[in-house]
């Protein structure tokens, strides 16, 4: 365990519910966002649960600061209330009966501040996120932004040793969520423990969050920097969230048999056995005759499937061997005249090909 | 061979009414029209009877030349502490039944709303058979603190209790159960103790059907007759209570049985218009 782990977050645990197990190794260290990207039913917020104290792990353990928060083994369990654990939810649960400042006061009162010194200390952080104005008001009259704020200080005025932060912005409706993310990036930046923050919008977990653990079924697929994961994305869910045609094949050195039928001639790192494959979308040139000789060293026939009109672009999913996600142009697509049915070449170098051994989900 | 309908005149109103939000349509089949109508009449005019028959000229003297206003005021303070009572065990029962589960769970709640059918007057007798001078509990109480229940405006008080804390057991519960507990949780992770949570979260989320129960159980121990006849008994100022003074003075003066039926009828009144969000919208109670 290093040094860093015994002052944060540890969780090395197993969370049954049902039919569902969870099962986790991470550790987050004080002032780092630790990204917890995954689909539905991945077990990110049993995660979060199992964390705050809202749901007791079945087997291993949770360690917050070097102290057991939850220790299946040894029998030792902190509730909710006893763990210094700020939560805020997806739909951010303000107490619709209490005013902005009493919702914020709460958890100062709850835990055995006087009434006045809570309010202080509520004012205090309604100050610091800019909500002072809207003290009075409940939770019904906010919108969606300030909302989301008050529940942030509303975990934050706790002094929680650590954060969780459940879809914080999921709740959101687009025009207003790029300025709240800024935001809140900017308080996460301020806070001083580890924080844990779920979220099925990758460029959420982009923006926000200095390592990223990807669930899926229950069991860490991936762990990584942001920037390696979108790199080199390890299972189709990850390639498909930021937008990379990934494929698992055999390397032989500079040439790669792919699982589904096909092969790639890629730069020769000297690898051997499983790996992956990953390929942007708008490095596969589509030409509708077979091309004139290039450097470019793999050359495939493909079927147009389908065209989906992104914001300034042309998504060409194209059937062959193997598969791909095509970006053009509207123009180029006019100008070959795709449609569904069309048969076509498509082309790539080699060196736009990111080719990366095969992991089992542990840290690349 | 298909059978066809000739069309049928449509008005405007109609038509308006139909495409609306609602889409309710006006006309009633006659095969339900018919029996409904006998429901409405069933259901009115007992009560129009006690209205037109109303002493309305003398009703001050109707009133007072009864006990009226000592069982009255009998009826309206036992009917106050049944309700009090019943918040201070009946919701906590309630928490219990909703929030926790225990062998013998099922049974238990069975037990808890056996009373909202059983006949008040079994009430009564069981009652009593707990409770009088020779009953097994009552024989204690009367050897070790010399206390005697039945008779007693205790015997009142307990007998409303047996039969109306359920209706606010049952609302309580059903609020309970439905109330969204993600705001507990959410309490719990801001350092709220169980207590704290329930006192300062979950008892103000129910807060209006807890009142809905408190004004339920209120009108039903108003209304108390049979039990409270049988365990209580009815004397003048101690254990006649509204209900059971009009049942003797129909006897004895027709027309302040009707005087306090009507002041019955008007607090009735009022408690539906108090509940009238919950009651007279139509479509689903929560």
């Amino acid at each position: 365990m290093t040094p860093a782990g015994m002052d944060g977050l540890v969780v090395d645990a197993e969370v049954r519910r049902g039919e569902f197990t969870l099962a986790v190794r991470l550790t987050a260290v004080p002032g780092q966002v630790v990204g917890v990207l995954g689909p539905n039913g991945a077990g990110k917020s049993t995660l979060l649960s199992a964390v705050a104290g809202l749901t007791p792990v079945s087997a291993g353990r949770i360690t917050l600061a070097g102290q057991a928060m939850d220790d299946a083994d040894a029998g030792t369990f902190v509730e909710a209330a006893g763990r210094p654990v700020g939560f805020v939810f997806q739909n951010y649960r303000l107490f619709p009966h209490l005013t902005v400042a009493e919702n914020v006061a709460f958890s100062p009162r709850a835990r055995g501040m006087g009434r006045r010194a809570a309010t202080a200390a509520a004012h205090h952080w309604l100050d610091r996120l800019g909500l002072t104005d809207l003290a009075g008001r409940k939770p019904d009259q906010l919108s969606g932004g300030q909302a989301q704020r008050v529940a942030l200080a509303r975990a934050l005025a706790g002094q929680p040793a650590l954060l969780l932060l459940d879809e914080p912005l999921s709740a959101l409706d687009a025009g207003t969520r790029l300025d709240v993310q800024a935001e809140l990036r900017k308080h996460l930046a301020d806070f001083a423990g580890p924080c844990l923050l779920v979220t099925h919008d990758p460029l959420e977990a982009l923006v926000l969050a200095h390592q990223l653990i990807v669930l899926e079924a229950g069991r860490i697929v991936q762990q990584g920097t942001p920037g390696q994961i979108a790199r080199q994305p390890a299972t189709a869910y990850v390639a498909k969230l930021v937008g990379l045609n990934l494929y698992t094949g055999r390397a032989d050195g500079s040439r790669v048999a792919l699982t589904g039928g096909g092969a790639f001639v890629v730069p020769d790192q000297g690898l051997h056995g499983d790996v992956l494959v990953a390929v942007r979308p708008s490095a596969v040139v589509v030409s509708s005759q077979f091309p004139q000789p290039s450097s470019a060293r793999n050359t495939w026939p493909a079927k147009v499937t389908g065209l989906t009109m992104l914001a300034d672009r042309v998504r060409i999913d194209l059937e062959g061997q193997p598969s791909a996600l095509v970006d053009v142009t509207p123009t180029a697509v006019a100008e070959l005249s795709l449609s569904p049915g069309s048969q076509v070449w498509l082309t790539v170098k080699a060196t736009e090909l990111e080719v990366y051994p095969r992991t089992d989900g542990q840290p690349a | 061979m298909v059978t066809r309908t000739a069309p049928s005149r449509l008005t405007a109103r109609e038509r308006a009414r139909r495409s609306g939000r609602t889409g309710a349509p006006r006309s009633v089949p006659a095969p339900l029209l018919v029996p409904a109508l006998i429901a409405v009449a069933f259901l009115f005019l007992p009560l129009a009877g006690l209205l037109i028959r109303a002493p309305w000229g003398h009703m001050g003297a109707a009133l007072s030349g009864s006990d009226a206003t000592q069982a009255l005021v009998l009826s309206l303070w036992t009917a106050s502490v049944t309700t009090g009572v019943s918040l201070v065990i009946g919701v906590p029962l309630a928490w219990v039944l909703a929030r926790t589960r225990f062998p013998g769970q099922r049974l238990l709640r069975a037990l808890v709303t056996l009373p909202l059918v059983l006949p008040p007057v079994v009430g009564g007798v069981a009652l009593l058979l707990a409770f009088s001078r020779v009953g097994f509990v009552g024989r204690y109480l009367d050897d070790w603190f010399g206390l005697t229940i039945p008779f007693t405006p205790l015997a009142v008080i307990m007998a409303e209790t047996f039969v109306a804390m359920p209706f606010l057991i049952i609302t309580v519960e059903g609020a309970l159960r439905s109330a969204d507990q993600g705001y507990e949780e959410a309490a719990a992770t801001l350092g709220a103790k169980r207590m704290t949570v329930f006192r300062r979260i979950t008892l103000p989320l129910i807060a209006p059907s807890l009142g809905a129960g408190a004004v339920l159980c209120w009108a039903r121990a108003l209304g108390e007759f049979g039990a409270t006849i049988t365990f209580a008994g009815s004397f003048p100022g101690q254990t006649e209570t509204m209900p059971i003074a009009v049942y003797y003075a129909l006897e004895t003066d027709p027309n302040a049985a009707i005087a306090l039926s009507l002041v019955l009828l008007l607090v009735s009144v009022v408690v539906l218009v108090s509940l009238r969000d919950r009651w007279l919208r139509g479509g689903t109670v929560s």
